[in-house]
């Protein structure tokens, strides 16, 4: 199957070098659910003759066939109220606190920089320092200042979601146009007004799109957080199970995870198609 | 020449004056760029006033400085005996673009200076007559709509009833229909002059269209660049109302050959 271009010429009757040639790919008439299903038919295919041609060790790569099997044990211990699942609320809990800490956080850091010249002068260039920094590595930072309880993960989780959602609400501060500017300026507008009934509605697309970046830097923190820290959340059971050598209930959780970090990022975008329904969509623009 | 044509703003009207600008100059200090030199302006009430010139004659610096946006550098502005020293409750401004807000409805976008200035009670109270207003520029059915679902033109309109919902005594329209095609220009400004007309405002008008301005404008400030300066003010003797069809009148033609004729010389300084 390829992208390349099917030359389908049009029936018209005139003359050949008169004939439009509509070049139409082939990839465009396919809908998106079979193409998709088509690239995992081919993932599992190639992992299947991976492993079945012992091209790998089994202790490094298990075959789909063990992954899918302990995603079953994992999917009816977490169903069934077992162990995994207090691990996996830990995580989710270390997850939730994260997020509203860098969202509280990082919009009030936002306004001070988007908004104030003090900010923007005084303090972006420590943000920028501080954003080009590697964040995971203030994780045993935190474990020493805050244990190995929830405080730390919840801490370094919300270190690293904090700085997409400061860019994001200056950015939408910044973005409305100097029309709408001087709109407001001719009605009187105050400050205040002007910021909460002009700038932040127009920055919204903008701080969405930080919640977003944010929402999966929160999942990579407390996640990294467990890991260096210890704890009893998911991220403990996958380093045991890697420790083992259990690749598939490694791979197997990190599934669920996954799926925790999309549901997180779905509950944004449904948030934003709601708040700023007037929005074009832009993800998946493709679609003609 | 025309020599009838070509006089100084002499009270060609009896009205009292809305609008008074004395030696009002405005250099940017960065560059030092006199961008207006000495402008006298008496804008007479219930009169319609262009301002026509090339680009970088200082007509938007003559716009904003009379809105209040930026103070002038020299001189001052006195607007119904008070002095303008930043925007003004009595001034309705009309930009270029419609600007209209997309998580408002076009009735909430119309109501929004009322909001601003007096709270969302008294918004609420304005909508009946922002439905009024809306049923004047031809857009009854629209209270509700959301601005990405109006054409260019629905859009222009709904922006003109926010300049106009709360009765200014000025309205200050930077080239308010240029991103309008030439057929609907006409026609929002015919609706301009009647709306002007009806609510017996003052209205000063940036343009690109020597006929734009012809066919609406008591008197015509024709100026120049390098420094922004008055080289004429025109007065438009056609009768009012002004109709489309007087476009093709000989005496249309001579205003407009007139103003392009000073507008050319402009170009050759």
């Amino acid at each position: 199957m390829t992208d390349a271009p099917t030359n389908q010429r049009l029936e018209t009757g005139a003359a050949d070098d008169t004939v439009w040639v509509q070049e139409v790919a082939f990839i465009d008439s396919v809908p998106r659910s079979i193409a998709m299903t088509f690239v995992f038919v081919v993932f599992i295919g190639t992992w299947d003759l991976v492993t079945r041609l012992g091209l790998v060790s089994p202790i490094i790569l298990p075959t789909p066939w063990e992954t899918f099997s302990d995603m079953v044990f994992v999917g009816s211990n977490l169903l069934s109220g077992g162990y995994m699942l207090a691990a996996l609320w830990i995580t989710i809990k270390e997850v939730i606190y994260g997020f509203a800490l860098a969202i509280a956080i990082g919009f009030s850091l936002g306004v001070l920089v988007g908004e104030t010249a003090f900010g923007e002068k005084a303090v972006m260039p420590y943000l920028v320092a501080i954003d080009t920094m590697p964040k995971v590595a203030f994780a045993p930072l935190f474990v020493a200042w805050l244990g190995f309880g929830i405080e730390s993960k919840v801490a370094l989780a919300a270190f690293i979601a904090t700085f997409p959602i400061v860019v994001g609400t200056a950015a939408g501060l910044h973005s409305a146009d100097e029309n709408a500017r001087m709109l407001f300026k001719t009605m009187g507008a105050s400050r205040m007004q002007t910021l909460i009934k002009m700038k932040l509605p127009t920055g919204l697309p903008q701080i969405f799109t930080g919640l977003k970046i944010g929402a999966v830097g929160v999942m990579a923190g407390a996640i990294t957080g467990e890991f260096l820290g210890g704890g009893k959340g998911f991220g403990e059971l996958i380093r045991v199970a890697a420790s083992q050598l259990n690749t598939p209930r490694v791979f197997s959780l990190i599934l669920y995870l996954s799926l925790v970090g999309l549901v997180l990022y779905l509950i944004v975008q449904w948030t934003q198609r709601r708040i700023v329904f007037w929005q074009k969509e832009s993800v998946g623009a493709h679609d003609h | 020449m025309n020599a009838s044509l070509a006089h100084e703003n002499s009270g060609a009207s009896s009205d009292a004056p809305v609008y008074e600008l004395t030696d009002v100059s405005k250099t940017y200090a960065r560059n030092a760029v006199v961008a207006l030199e000495n402008v006298n302006l008496t804008l007479r009430n219930g009169s319609f006033t262009s301002v026509i010139g090339s680009s970088g004659c200082g007509k938007s610096t003559l716009l904003k400085i009379m809105a209040g946006l930026i103070p002038p550098t020299k001189g001052r502005v006195i607007l119904q005996e008070k002095p303008v020293i930043g925007p003004r409750r009595d001034i309705g401004m009309r930009l270029q673009q419609a600007t209209l807000f997309p998580w408002k409805t076009a009735v909430e976008n119309i109501v929004l200076p009322i909001e601003i200035r007096d709270g969302k009670a008294a918004a609420k109270q304005a909508r009946a007559k922002a439905h009024d207003l809306l049923d004047i520029v031809g857009l009854k059915g629209f209270e509700n709509v959301y601005p990405n679902e109006l054409s260019g033109g629905m859009a222009q309109r709904a922006s003109s009833c926010r300049m106009l919902i709360t009765e200014p005594a000025v309205l200050l329209l930077d080239e308010p229909f240029s991103a309008l095609d030439e057929l609907s220009r006409d026609m929002m400004n015919m609706e301009l002059q009647r709306i002007c007309r009806e609510q017996d405002a003052t209205a000063f008008l940036v343009t690109h269209s020597i006929q734009e301005a012809v066919i609406l404008s008591d008197e015509i400030v024709v100026m120049k660049p390098r420094p922004g300066r008055i080289a004429e003010i025109v007065h438009v003797d056609l009768p009012r109302p002004r109709t489309l069809d007087m476009m093709t009148t000989p005496r249309f033609g001579e205003i407009v050959d007139h103003i392009r004729g000073m507008l050319d010389k402009g170009e050759n300084m």
